[in-house]
């Protein structure tokens, strides 16, 4: 594992970071931004192979199996939702609609 | 193997908070969420080198799996229906964070109390934020559209927490993994979520699926612990931070505390409240409102939910494209809960090809309504009800509103004389500067629009 304190220290610098990240964001961008970060932790899949690919009995396989289905669809279905989103965002200027 | 696996988390780690940081602002938001795609990629690719792994057919067969239904379910969803689609892959999430831990406290052997500990706070977390989420789902998508409320609830539920926090505390401290009270412990968590989510109603559930969103991160973070992976450990505290912030911003918009959300009922104040509004509601026929618009030199245009629910966007879109090009100075003005979610009216909008700069949020609009000649009210009720500013009584008081009721004219284009989400009455429509368009959104935009065109 990493240790203790290195463990503490990378869980708190991340929170102050994701913290400065959002606090200045306009309302408009809270949905996609919402849903950018529901992507975000779909980073989970990493694990959900790791568990899978470490699972020796019949039930750890099947949870395993499960997880990483669930995890892939975290993934994906967040980013295409909010790059559908984003997609929308122009401005008149450059000709829109 | 091992250290190139190390810097390729970590330069995904980076390209997902770099990815965050541009998507928090509109010019370059599109760019973000490719920057965090990539890192994903890196990510998982790596990891099929990870050490000492087997399972490979299974693990890439899930992947295709529940990668293709989400992607074919990504693409089709309407945009109106973002919000529950945001809930289901977010539930998948936290899903996927028990399921980690499930497979780790099976195995029976654990380093030390520690690891015990947190894969158990993981899966805590992740199966109550699976099973919350997929209610939220079901409730938006209006497979159970009625709040479930008892007597007693908030104590049933309280216990139901304890009671998994008890059992999980208990395996902490037996240190022996007894597969009956492991899987009880799950049974507890994913029950609680679903108590959690069934009394909240539904103008209250974007809110608890940003807390949702950033209980999952937690748990991922957790599990990163467990499975001593920075990757996940820097992506799900990021994610959990910054999804509370969130959540508090979003609250914050719709004048709720979070609190006030999870332990009470909105639905449960209506009624009692008569609000005494005088005067009577005025007609105006669509002929007559398209000629106001066309003479117009500000108008502005208060979209609600109620405008996509009849699918006016596009229609209003076109409006707008003909006033401004007869001259009319249009702009839109967007409460920060117009929609389901903060944001989502901007994302419907956007969608129908209004540019976002013609957006003013409530702040930057609100001084100028005394200047504007006509106010379009579209399928939009309570955030421009002007009892919130003066009535004292009113459930609503408090609530910042668009002050429609300051313009020359208002338009409000409604299907009939019923009252909003609140159930509140709206002073708005018996004002003495507002008429009334009756009749469905699509319809009464485009009945506009040939007026206009006609002229």
């Amino acid at each position: 594992m990493i240790a203790g304190m290195t463990a503490l220290y990378i869980f708190m610098l991340a929170a102050f970071t994701g913290y400065e990240i959002i606090s200045r964001v306009p309302v408009i961008l809270h949905t996609p931004l919402m849903s950018g970060s529901n992507f975000v932790h779909g980073i989970v899949l990493v694990g959900a192979m790791v568990a899978l690919g470490h699972a020796h009995a019949a039930l750890e396989q099947v949870i395993g199996f499960l997880g990483v289905v669930l995890a892939a669809g975290n993934a994906v279905g967040g980013y295409v939702v909010t790059e559908r989103m984003l997609e929308m965002f122009k401005r008149s200027k450059k000709g829109a609609g | 193997m091992d250290s190139a696996i190390q810097i390729s988390y970590f330069a995904s780690a980076v390209l997902f908070i770099l990815g965050l940081k541009r998507m928090s602002s509109p010019v370059t938001a599109r760019g973000g969420i490719v920057w965090a795609g990539i890192g994903m990629l890196v990510a998982t690719s790596i990891t099929f080198f990870y050490p000492g792994m087997h399972n490979y057919l299974p693990m890439t067969a899930a992947i295709v799996l529940g990668g293709g239904l989400a992607f074919w379910s990504g693409r089709r969803v309407a945009m109106t229906n973002m919000p529950q689609m945001i809930a289901l892959y977010n539930g998948m999430g936290g899903g996927a964070a028990g399921a980690i831990a499930a497979v780790e406290l099976l195995k029976g052997q654990y380093p030390s109390t520690t690891f015990l500990a947190l894969a158990l706070a993981g899966a805590l977390i992740g199966s109550v934020s699976f099973s919350g989420s997929l209610i939220a789902f079901a409730k938006l998508q209006g497979w159970a559209r009625r709040p479930l409320r008892f007597p007693g609830q908030q104590v049933f539920n309280l216990a139901l927490l304890v009671s998994a926090i008890g059992t999980g505390a208990w395996l902490v401290v037996q240190g022996e993994l007894a597969s009956g009270l492991v899987l009880l412990f799950f049974v507890l968590a994913l029950a609680y979520g679903v108590m959690m989510a069934l009394p909240i109603g539904g103008a209250d559930m974007p809110v608890v699926i940003s807390l949702f969103n950033a209980l999952t991160g937690l748990a991922v973070a957790f599990e990163g612990f467990v499975l001593d992976n920075a990757a996940m450990i820097i992506a799900g505290t990021v994610v959990g931070s910054a999804g509370t912030l969130l959540t508090q911003l979003m609250a914050k918009a719709m004048n709720r505390s979070i609190g006030s959300v999870l332990f009470s009922a909105f639905g449960s104040l209506e009624a009692g409240t008569a609000d005494e509004v005088g005067g009577s509601q005025k007609a105006i026929d669509a002929a007559d409102a398209g000629v106001m618009m066309a003479y117009a030199e500000r108008v502005v245009i208060v979209p609600g939910y109620g405008m996509a629910v009849a699918q006016a966007q596009h229609k209003i879109q076109e409006l707008t494209e003909l006033l401004i090009k007869r001259g009319v100075d249009v702009k839109f003005a967007i409460h920060p809960v117009a929609g389901r979610m903060p944001g989502h009216m901007n994302v419907l909008l956007a969608e129908a090809n209004v540019p976002y700069d013609l957006l003013y949020d409530l702040d930057e609009i609100n001084p100028s309504f005394p200047k504007t000649d006509v106010a379009l009210v579209i399928g939009a009720n309570d955030v421009v009800n002007p009892l919130a500013r003066t009535n004292p009584e009113s459930p609503i008081y408090g609530m910042p509103i668009l002050n429609v009721d300051q313009a020359k004219n208002v338009i409000v284009i409604k299907r009939g004389q019923g009252k909003g989400f609140s159930g509140v009455e709206n002073a708005l429509f018996y004002a003495d500067n507002a008429r009334m368009l009756y009749g469905d959104g699509q319809a009464m935009v485009g009945e506009l629009i040939q007026s206009i065109k006609t002229i």
